[in-house]
C-alpha cells in the first residue's frame, strides 16, 4: 500500500467524484481558498512588517499578535480545510505535481519557522515590546516567513498549470523522481 | 460597441507579450497574487478597526496611517500586473460578465477608499460617530470582496 495508492483510492470515493464533477461547488471552494488569502496571508504579512519595524511601530507586538493572531489563525483554518477539500477533488494529479510537494515542503518550513519564532524570541516579547529596533532573531523569522509564504503562494497557483505533468512525457528525471511519476520503461 | 477596443488591446505588443510565452501568464498572475495578499492585509485592519475589531485599542487614524504605503504599494502592484493580464485576453474579458461586475466594483471601490473612507480614517478621534464608521467599514469589505470574488471568476469563464 502507498501513498499513491491511497489518492487512487481516495479519488474513486463518491464524494471526490462528487466534488470533482460538481458546476460550482469546486469553483466556490477554491474561490474561498484564494481570497482567504486576505486575510491570513495579509495579516501574516502586517504582523512581520511590525517585526521589521516597518508598519504600526507605536502598537505593542504583544497587542499586535493579540489582537490580529486570532484572525490569522482564523484564516488559516479555512485555508486548510478549503485546501483539503481541493486535494479530496483532485488527488492523484494533486499527489503527482511538483509543485504541490515543493507547496508541503514550504508549508513545513514556514510551520517550523513559527514554532521556532513562538518558543524562542516570540516568548520573550514582554523584554523588547516597545524595542525602537526589535531583535535580529524576530527579524529573520519575519523575513524567513515573507520569503517562505510568498514561495507557498507561487507554488500553490502553479498547481493549476500541467508544465510538468506525469502524462506528459518525456520529463527530466529530476521531475519524474520529484513528482513520483511512474513512466515506463522506454522502448528498446 | 466596445469590443473593437478590446480587439486592439489584444493585439497590441503589451498583448502579445504574454500569449507568446508559456511561464509569463503564471508568473504575472502569481505576482497579481501576491498582491492580493498584501492589500487585503492594508484594507481588512483598518475596515476590521472601523467595524469595532481587531486592534481595537488603537485610534482608527494610527491604523489608516501605518497601513496606507502598504495599500498605495500593494494598488500598484495590482494594476502594473492586472493590466497585462487584460491585454492578453481583452476579448476574452469583454464576454466575461465576471470582468464588467469587477471593472465598475474596482472604480467604486478606489474612489470610496481614496474619499469618504479616507476622510472618516484621517478625522480626529470622535468626529465621526461608531455607526458612520462602521458603515464606511462595511462599504469598504464589501466593495473589495466584490472586486476579488469578481476577478476571480474572470478565470472560470
Amino acid at each position: 500500500m502507498s501513498l499513491l495508492w491511497a489518492a487512487e483510492w481516495l479519488a474513486g470515493t463518491p464524494g471526490s467524484i462528487a466534488l470533482h464533477e460538481s458546476q460550482y461547488m469546486y469553483t466556490i471552494v477554491e474561490s474561498v481558498h484564494v481570497l482567504t488569502l486576505c486575510l491570513f496571508m495579509g495579516f501574516a504579512v502586517l504582523f512581520d512588517l511590525r517585526l521589521l519595524n516597518k508598519a504600526f511601530t507605536q502598537v505593542p507586538v504583544s497587542e499586535f499578535s493579540r489582537r490580529i493572531l486570532p484572525w490569522t489563525v482564523g484564516g488559516f483554518v479555512i485555508m486548510v480545510i478549503t485546501g483539503a477539500a481541493l486535494f479530496y477533488a483532485i488527488p492523484v494529479r494533486t499527489y503527482l505535481s511538483i509543485w504541490f510537494r515543493f507547496k508541503l515542503v514550504f508549508l513545513a518550513l514556514a510551520g517550523l519557522n513559527v514554532l521556532i519564532f513562538h518558543t524562542g524570541i516570540g516568548a520573550r516579547v514582554a523584554e523588547w515590546d516597545l524595542a525602537a529596533v526589535t531583535p535580529r532573531a524576530a527579524r529573520r523569522a519575519a523575513v524567513a516567513s515573507l520569503v517562505l509564504w510568498a514561495l507557498i503562494i507561487v507554488f500553490g497557483r502553479f498547481i493549476a498549470y500541467n508544465w510538468f505533468d506525469c502524462d506528459i512525457q518525456p520529463q527530466s528525471s529530476f521531475v519524474n523522481v520529484v513528482a513520483g511519476c511512474v513512466v515506463p520503461p522506454a522502448k528498446p | 460597441m466596445l469590443l473593437p477596443y478590446f480587439q486592439w488591446c489584444e493585439s497590441s505588443w503589451l498583448g502579445q507579450l504574454i500569449p507568446n510565452s508559456l511561464w509569463m501568464f503564471p508568473v504575472v498572475e502569481a505576482v497579481h497574487l501576491l498582491g492580493l495578499a498584501v492589500i487585503g492585509g492594508a484594507v481588512l485592519v483598518v475596515d476590521l478597526r472601523l467595524l469595532g475589531l481587531g486592534l481595537r485599542n488603537r485610534p482608527v487614524s494610527e491604523m489608516a496611517r501605518e497601513a496606507q504605503p502598504y495599500l498605495i504599494g500593494s494598488l500598484i502592484v495590482m494594476i502594473s500586473t492586472g493590466v497585462p493580464l487584460f491585454f492578453s485576453e481583452a476579448i476574452k474579458c469583454y464576454y466575461s460578465d465576471a470582468f464588467w461586475v469587477k471593472m465598475p466594483a474596482l472604480a467604486l471601490a478606489i474612489l470610496f477608499t481614496f474619499t469618504i473612507r479616507r476622510w472618516v480614517t484621517r478625522a480626529e478621534a470622535g468626529r465621526y460617530a461608531p455607526t458612520s464608521q462602521m458603515a464606511v467599514g462595511a462599504i469598504s469589505l464589501m466593495l473589495w470582496s466584490t472586486v476579488g470574488m469578481a476577478g476571480r471568476w474572470i478565470g472560470f469563464s
